[in-house]
């Protein structure tokens, strides 16, 4: 099989680094708004009948949203095999605490409404908060550990040696970064309840919308600040080799100077954090006295901002190691081999426009608001 | 210690996998009989096949939200547990895994909510072809994990590349068409049909014992034995084909499974019973049947099939060659660009043995300081349990045949009887609901219990595919995952048999009054008055 050197390796790997960033970026598009739907439902619906409406708005939907967590698992893993077998394994307490808030998950949709029993129901209730908050606050927490530099060393038969501990994570950058994940995605979510819903449902989403941006916003700012002056960023001593093996120990990597030199080397990457500032103040505004499906994607657009920021920040690095810098995995050094990411390339150029066409076929047949008269007419039907 | 973390990775690998895998077979096959039965209701435009949709179509989803649920650890754990073995064939793995997102979750999680929500908002047709969708995308998540699955079994298409210290896809081609993945997936697909037609069958059979929902369950029942039967006879002999597959790639396998101690001249005899000693390697008490394992194995009746004996003699050279070729790897690794050519050269010779060589690692720190003690230990190492997988693959198989009598009989009932089934018969189709799903677990003990002391045959050992994590992580996961997985398990079937008791609830009148209307037409048993009462 020749055919694969179409595309030169390194050009692959460039794609494929953006490629991750769609994936992620597509989960907190999608399943970003079923999170924030679940971490505001306590909240935002007090009757029974209330809090079938908003579960209903993504009833539907949560299901195909979620895979784009799963595919993005699965892309890292095909794509980034270093990248999977590091952060999952050196994670490992955190991403058990994600797993179980992805199983408690689609059981509290599926199950709750099987039963009357109020007890049942409110059980499930607070299981739908916790699928929503806990992974939106977590997710945050890795993105800020990454930003920062991850203690971890390879061994010469590249073996991942995680040196860090749970509670290592939880520094106050990564708590930071956190709370603008969580607050970000319950923005997003009362965006997509205030598209979805009336009344009384939907000015408590306005409100609790707007008061998690204000902490997204300046969240973001302060977390970019601290960032940019504070934190040590990584670089290549010499020149990277773009195309050679993926093997991290190749190359020689210092801590130190600051990730902002990125903006030196790369000015037009400062129009992701605007994406994000305007985003973000734009779907504040909506929340407020906007048009409802506009506020919805300035909302898209603010997050689109805010990860891609991270991305673009740190390129080439994905995964920077603080206690053996050498170990540090980069898009040059940690992907697949060059006929796998063409395999998948091709793979992804056949099957993402299916499913974004079918996706949004399936959005379309389900447009339009969910009601109190829908639930109570449809309860058979209906979550 | 570090043996301990093995050990528990696998107790927590076998056991999210066995738990994840009572949930999928149903899947696989439940999505093709609602698919089918809406299809008649689209045809006929009947509305009890509506009914009979939205019924087990209720039961698919609680079932299938689990499957849903528990197959995210599957898809994570590898990161998680087994890290090492993770980046070492994760650009062979990782693919199909990858592609089966892209093309079956996708398509089953986007269009399954469709299904369960859309009966007002689409025509007749549009929902028949959401819920072909979402069962076209069950099936088709089926074929890429057994693509990925057989991999591990025949491990083709790939090679090391001792630069970035792993496996590298060479043919994508090999890969998917790899003979055990197809084998495999067919086998698999088959078994989940039988589990979903029992089940279909059994609870048809006790509304009849009840009297309830006579319609319906006739119906069903008529639905389910032809698609059982079918699938029940494709089970077994594709079950076959994964045998001869599995002399051809793994021999030890086919010995273990067997008892095989010794080779037997040919063609081998299949021994029916015994007692498998793995310490004397002897299987007491054996019962034989002349010439059914030679058949099996090799489909002739000249070919040996080695026993297990042989095969260990084998395994040492294959230790010795893969000592040399770590040590000409361990110069690479220091040399890397720079190795000389002879080096490179004797890694090329022995580096399909590597792997034999990472055996030695469970005794030695450098393979290359092995006694020959631990080299001897080391080959035996290759021999799985074999009284697990004796016995395992008996139960199966016995299970297996069972179930097509079982179908085969309620076939012939339904489709040339009248549709009238003796009382034994329903108890008894009600009593073999669990069948299936103790088939489907032995047969995943059997493919993968029995690919020990491997996670890739032959390329990379379980010991060194964990991941570094301490016993504590392990053991508060591993609770944790039980903990959960109890408390899931227990509300799941306290739902399941809720719904089973409350029967159909949707469009009852509708489909009461057409059946009122059409009696005289559609009366299913012989013309005779039904002696059941119709349903409530």
């Amino acid at each position: 099989m020749i055919l694969h050197e179409l595309i030169s390796f390194e050009l692959l790997r460039v794609i494929w680094w953006g490629l991750l960033g769609v994936l992620l970026i597509g989960f907190a598009l999608t399943d970003g708004f079923d999170m924030g739907t679940g971490a505001l439902l306590p909240f935002v619906a007090k009757t029974d009948t209330e809090r079938r409406v908003v579960i209903n708005t993504v009833g539907p939907v949560w299901e195909g949203n979620q895979v784009w967590f799963i595919l993005g698992g699965g892309a890292i893993f095909a794509a980034w095999p270093p990248l999977y077998a590091v952060s999952f394994s050196g994670f490992y307490m955190a991403m058990f605490i994600v797993l179980c808030a992805f199983i408690v998950r689609p059981v509290a949709f599926k199950y709750r409404s099987k039963r009357p029993s109020p007890t049942w129901r409110s059980t499930w209730d607070w299981a739908l908060f916790a699928g929503g908050a806990v992974p939106a606050l977590i997710f945050g927490v890795a993105v800020g550990n990454v930003l920062r530099g991850v203690p971890f060393h390879l061994t010469p038969s590249l073996m991942p040696i995680y040196e860090g501990s749970f509670f290592g994570l939880l520094n106050p950058f990564a708590l930071l970064t956190g709370v603008v994940s969580l607050s970000m995605l319950i923005m997003h979510g009362a965006a997509w309840l205030n598209l979805k819903t009336e009344g009384r449902i939907q000015s408590r989403a306005r409100r609790y919308g707007f008061t998690a941006g204000v902490v997204a916003i300046i969240g973001y700012a302060v977390a970019g600040a601290w960032l940019l002056l504070i934190t040590d960023g990584y670089s290549f001593v010499d020149a990277a080799v773009t195309d050679g093996p993926s093997n991290p120990l190749m190359s020689d990597v210092v801590k130190g100077g600051s990730w902002l030199a990125a903006y030196g080397a790369r000015p037009w990457i400062m129009i992701a954090p605007i994406m994000g500032f305007v985003g973000m103040l734009m779907a504040l505004r909506g929340l407020t006295s906007g048009g409802e499906a506009t506020t919805m994607l300035w909302s898209k657009m603010g997050i689109l901002g805010v990860i891609s920021s991270v991305g673009l920040t740190m390129f080439p690095f994905i995964l920077p190691s603080s206690t053996d810098p050498d170990s540090s995995l980069t898009v040059w050094d940690a992907s697949s081999s060059h006929l796998t990411l063409f395999v998948m390339l091709v793979a992804t150029v056949i099957f993402m426009p299916l499913i974004l066409m079918y996706t949004s076929w399936v959005y379309s047949v389900l447009w339009g608001k969910v009601t109190e008269d829908d639930v109570t007419a449809n309860g058979e039907t209906l979550y | 210690m570090e043996l301990d973390v093995v050990e528990l990775s696998r107790l927590q690998f076998a056991m999210t996998a066995l738990y994840h895998f009572l949930f999928v077979p149903l899947t696989l096959g439940l999505s093709i009989l609602v698919a089918i039965m809406e299809t008649v209701y689209v045809m006929t435009g009947r509305p009890i096949w509506r009914q009979m949709t939205k019924f087990w179509g209720t039961l698919f989803g609680i079932n299938f939200v689990l499957g849903v649920a528990t197959g995210i650890t599957m898809e994570f754990q590898f990161g998680m547990n087994w890290a090492y073995y993770s980046h070492y064939v994760g650009d062979v793995f990782g693919a199909p895994l990858a592609i089966e997102g892209l093309m079956a979750f996708f398509l089953e999680a986007t269009f399954v909510g469709l299904f369960f929500f859309g009966w007002d908002k689409l025509s007749r047709v549009k929902h028949l072809m959401v819920a072909w969708l979402v069962a076209i995308g069950s099936n088709f998540s089926a074929l890429w994990i057994l693509i990925a699955n057989g991999w591990m079994q025949n491990p083709v298409g790939a090679e090391f590349n001792p630069m970035t210290m792993r496996m590298e896809m060479t043919s994508f081609f090999d890969v998917v068409f790899n003979e055990v993945a197809q084998a495999k997936f067919v086998h698999t697909v088959s078994a989940g049909y039988v589990t979903a037609a029992m089940f279909v069958m059994g609870v048809s059979a006790w509304y009849l014992l009840k009297g309830r929902h006579i319609e319906l369950a006739r119906r069903s029942i008529t639905v389910a034995a032809s698609f059982g039967l079918a699938s029940a006879i494709s089970v077994v002999v594709l079950g076959d084909e994964s045998g001869y597959d599995a002399g051809l790639n793994q021999k030890m396998k086919l010995a273990a499974i067997e008892g095989m101690w010794e080779t037997e001249e040919a063609p081998a005899p299949f021994t029916l019973v015994g007692i498998p000693d793995q310490e004397d390697r002897e299987t007491h008490y054996a019962v034989h049947v002349p010439y059914v394992m030679g058949l099996i194995g090799t489909r002739s009746l000249t070919e040996e099939i080695p026993g297990i004996a042989e095969l260990v003699e084998e395994a040492e050279g294959q230790v010795r060659s893969g000592i040399i070729a770590y040590d000409a790897l361990m110069t690479i690794q220091e040399q890397m660009q720079d190795t000389p050519a002879d080096v490179m050269e004797t890694f090329e010779q022995h580096s399909d043995d590597l792997g034999y060589a990472f055996l030695l690692l469970r005794y030695v720190d450098d393979p290359r300081n092995a006694t020959e003690e631990q080299i001897v230990m080391a080959a035996n190492d290759t021999v799985p349990h074999v009284w697990p997988m004796f016995w395992a693959f008996r139960i199966m198989v016995g299970i297996g045949m069972a179930l097509i009598l079982i179908n085969g009989y309620f076939f012939v009932r339904s489709s040339f009887k009248g549709m009238d089934y003796p009382r034994w018969a329903l108890r008894l189709s009600v009593a073999a609901i669990p069948l299936p799903w103790i088939a489907a677990e032995m047969g995943w003990i059997v493919a993968e219990y029995g690919r020990q002391p491997w996670t890739v045959d032959g390329i990379l050992p379980t010991a060194l595919s964990v991941s570094h994590l301490s016993v504590t992580q392990l053991l508060l996961t591993i609770a944790g995952f039980a903990l959960f997985y109890t408390v899931l398990f227990v509300v799941e079937m306290g739902l399941m048999i809720k719904y089973i008791k409350k029967g159909p609830t949707q469009d009852v009148a509708v489909t009461d009054e057409w059946m009122a209307k059409h009696e005289h037409r559609l009366r299913t048993h012989d013309g005779n008055v039904p002696e059941f009462t119709p349903a409530e």
